[in-house]
C-alpha cells in the first residue's frame, strides 16, 4: 500500500466523520470570536504600550489570535482517537497494510484543514475592523498555523494513545497548553513582561511562531522572525510526530 | 506427506508486564503454545473467559509481539515479515472494529481500498458482502446505530473483504440470535468450501462440535488437549446405546446377542440393556440389522455420547457454561 494512498483513505474517512458534524467547526469558532469582540476592545485602550503602536492593535493582536486558534483547536483532538481505539477501529486499521504513518497523517492533515478553514473565517471577520491582509504573507501564514496545528494534533493523540481513556487527558492537554499560550505573547505583547517572563518564553517554540505570524502580516518578509519561526516549528512538530507514531506502534503492549 | 500448514507455531509466548503502583505485575496470558492449523481446516480454540485465545490470535495477526517463541502464518514468518502476513489473512477481533460514525457500506469499501483493492472493484465487493450476509435493511445506515447482532455480522464481513487465504475470527457469533448464529456458521462453512483457513475461537460447544475439524483447548495459557472434535470425545469413554424391550426375556437374548460387537460393557436392567460401545452413532445401524434378523423388536432406543461439555470438564477441571455466566 502506498504510502499517499493511505494518507488520501485516511483523510476522507476523518473529514467525512467532520463533515457529518459540521456544526462543531463552527462551535469551536466561538471562542476566538469572544476575543475578537470582548477582548480586543480592552487592547485599543492600551494602545501605545510597547510593543503595540497606537491604532495597529488588530495587526498585532489577530496574528497572534490565529496562533491560538491552531493552539487550542487541535490540542483537544486526541478525544476523538480514544472513542477509535475503543471501538477496535484502530486496530482493525492496524492488521491491513496500511502504512503506520498514514493512519496518524491522515488524521493531523484533516486537522490543519479543519483549523485553517477557521483561520480564514476569522481573518475575514477581522478585515472590517481594520486589520490589513498581506496576501503572500497570509498565505505563508497558514502553511505556518497548520504546522502548529499538526504539532497539537499530534502530542494529543500521543497522549491518547498512551492514556486509552479520556479522565487523564483533559487535565494534562490544558497543562500543557495555557502556559504555551501565556508564554508566547497572543493576548499582551511580551514587550510589556518583566526580563525574566520575556527569558521564559524564549523558551517557548510557539512565541517564535507568534512573531513569524505578525511579521508575515506586516509583509516583512525579510524579517529574521519569519525563518526562525518556521524552522522552530517544523524541528517541533518532526519531533512531536515521531513520538506519536511511536504511540501508535506501543499500541498493544 | 506432510500437510500445508497455515498456522505453525513453537513455543508461542506472551507475558504482559504491567506496572501498578509502581510494581511490576506479570501476566502470562500465553505459556508456549505449539499450534498447527492445516491448509483448508476450521481450526477451534476453545476456553473459558482469561485462557489467552485472544491474545494468541493477536500475536498471529501481528498486532501483538510474541514474548518468545517462533510462528508462520500464512507461510510466512511472523517475526521478518509482518506486512506479508497483514495482506494474506483478514482478522475480525473479539471487539469488533467498526467505525460507528461511517455506514455498512462506507466501512466494507474503505477496508477494501485499504488493501489496494481499487475503487470500483471495492463497491462492488461490498454490495456482494452485503447480500452475503443479510445487511441489505441497514448497511445504507451510520453502524452507531446497529443492534449488537448486527454490528457482528458487519464486523466479520469487514474481515473478509480482500478474501484472505486465511481468516481468524475471535468468537464469531458472540451476540448473534440462534437464527444469525447458524446463519454465520452456514458462512463459516462456505468460506472453508472456497478453501478459506479459519482459525475461529469460541465458547459454544455447539459452535466448535458443528463447525470445527480440529479442536484445541487451551487453559490459563496452556493447551490441554487437540484433536478432532470426535476424538476428544471418544477419549472421554465410550458412547451409550439404550434398548428398551417389551419384555425380560427379549432383553436378555438381546443382551447375549449384542456381546458380538466386543461392547466395552453390557449391562442388562429388567427390559433394559446398555451397550456401552466406542462409536455408538457408526455401530447402530448394525446394531439394528443384527436385532432385526433375530426379530428381537426393540421398543425405544437412545443413543447419549460424551459431548464436548465433558471434554472440558475432564481435561480443565470445570465446566466451561459456570464460567461463562
Ligand atoms: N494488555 C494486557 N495487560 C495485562 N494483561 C493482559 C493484557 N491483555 C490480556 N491480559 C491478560 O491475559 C490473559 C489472557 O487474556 P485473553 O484476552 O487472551 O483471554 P481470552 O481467552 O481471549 O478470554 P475471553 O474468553 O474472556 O475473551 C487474561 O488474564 C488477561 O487479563
Ligand atoms: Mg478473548
Amino acid at each position: 500500500m502506498k504510502l499517499l494512498r493511505g494518507i488520501q483513505l485516511m483523510f476522507i474517512r476523518n473529514m467525512r466523520q467532520t463533515l457529518r458534524s459540521p456544526i462543531f467547526v463552527f462551535v469551536s469558532l466561538f471562542q476566538p470570536l469572544l476575543y475578537l469582540f470582548l477582548f480586543m476592545p480592552l487592547l485599543n485602550g492600551l494602545g501605545g504600550v510597547p510593543g503595540l503602536p497606537a491604532g495597529k492593535t488588530v495587526q498585532i493582536f489577530i496574528p497572534g489570535l490565529l496562533v491560538m486558534m491552531a493552539l487550542f483547536g487541535s490540542a483537544f483532538v486526541g478525544f476523538n482517537l480514544i472513542d477509535d481505539i475503543r471501538s477496535g477501529v484502530i486496530e482493525r486499521f492496524l492488521v491491513t497494510p496500511v502504512n503506520r504513518s498514514a493512519i496518524l497523517l491522515g488524521r493531523v492533515l484533516r486537522d490543519a484543514v479543519v483549523l485553517l478553514t477557521q483561520c480564514v473565517l476569522i481573518t475575514l471577520v477581522a478585515i472590517p475592523l481594520g486589520l490589513s491582509v498581506n496576501v503572500g504573507g497570509f498565505l505563508l501564514s497558514l502553511v505556518l498555523y497548520a504546522m502548529v496545528s499538526i504539532t497539537m494534533a499530534s502530542m494529543s493523540y500521543s497522549f491518547a494513545l498512551i492514556y486509552r481513556i479520556e479522565d487523564p487527558l483533559a487535565p494534562t492537554l490544558n497543562t500543557i497548553t495555557l502556559p504555551l499560550s501565556l508564554l508566547s505573547g497572543i493576548m499582551l505583547p511580551l514587550a510589556l513582561a518583566p526580563l525574566w517572563l520575556q527569558d521564559l518564553a524564549k523558551a517557548n517554540p510557539f512565541s517564535y511562531a507568534v512573531n513569524a505570524s505578525r511579521a508575515l502580516f506586516a509583509g516583512s518578509f525579510h524579517s529574521v522572525d519569519i525563518i526562525k519561526g518556521f524552522v522552530i516549528v517544523f524541528l517541533l512538530m518532526s519531533v512531536v510526530f515521531w513520538w506519536s507514531l511511536n504511540s501508535l506502534r506501543k499500541l498493544e503492549e | 506427506m506432510t500437510e500445508e500448514l497455515v498456522i505453525e507455531t513453537k513455543g508461542l509466548k506472551k507475558t504482559f508486564v504491567s506496572k501498578i503502583k509502581g510494581k511490576k505485575k506479570e501476566v502470562e496470558a500465553v505459556k508456549g503454545v505449539d499450534l498447527a492449523v492445516k491448509k483448508g481446516e476450521i481450526f477451534g480454540f476453545l476456553g473459558p473467559n482469561g485462557a489467552g485465545k485472544s491474545t494468541t490470535q493477536k500475536m498471529l495477526s501481528t498486532l501483538l509481539p510474541p514474548t518468545g517463541g517462533e510462528a508462520k502464518v500464512a507461510g510466512f514468518d511472523l517475526q521478518k515479515e509482518q506486512s506479508q502476513i497483514r495482506k494474506n489473512i483478514g482478522y475480525v477481533s473479539q471487539a469488533g472494529g467498526t467505525d460507528s460514525g461511517a455506514t455498512g457500506y462506507e466501512n466494507l469499501i474503505l477496508q477494501a481500498q485499504l488493501y489496494g483493492i481499487d475503487d470500483k472493484t471495492a463497491k462492488k465487493q461490498a454490495e456482494e458482502l452485503v447480500k452475503r450476509f443479510q445487511m441489505d435493511s441497514f448497511a445504507d445506515r451510520p453502524a452507531s446505530t446497529y443492534s449488537g447482532g448486527q454490528k457482528r455480522r458487519l464486523d466479520v464481513a469487514l474481515g473478509m473483504t480482500h478474501r484472505p487465504q486465511l481468516l481468524l475470527l475471535d468468537e464469531p457469533t458472540t451476540g448473534l440470535d440462534p437464527q444469525s448464529r447458524v446463519y454465520m456458521w452456514e458462512e463459516i462453512k462456505k468460506l472453508k468450501a472456497d478453501g478459506v483457513s479459519i482459525f475461529l475461537t469460541t465458547h459454544y460447544m455447539e459452535e466448535a462440535d458443528n463447525l470445527c475439524d480440529t479442536i484445541a483447548i487451551i487453559d490459563d495459557g496452556t493447551i490441554i488437549v487437540k484433536g478432532t472434535p470426535m476424538e476428544l470425545k471418544n477419549s472421554i469413554g465410550a458412547d451409550i446405546i439404550v434398548f428398551g424391550f417389551s419384555d425380560e426375556n427379549i432383553a436378555r437374548k438381546s443382551e447375549q446377542l449384542l456381546e458380538k460387537f466386543h461392547p466395552e460393557k453390557i449391562t442388562l436392567e429388567k427390559t433394559f440393556v446398555r451397550l456401552h460401545i466406542k462409536d455408538g452413532d457408526r455401530a447402530m445401524p448394525e446394531v439394528l440389522r443384527l436385532l432385526d434378523a433375530n426379530n428381537l423388536k426393540a421398543q425405544n432406543i437412545t443413543l447419549s455420547r460424551p459431548s464436548l461439555d465433558d471434554v472440558f470438564l475432564k481435561y480443565t477441571g470445570r465446566s466451561l457454561r459456570e464460567d461463562n455466566k
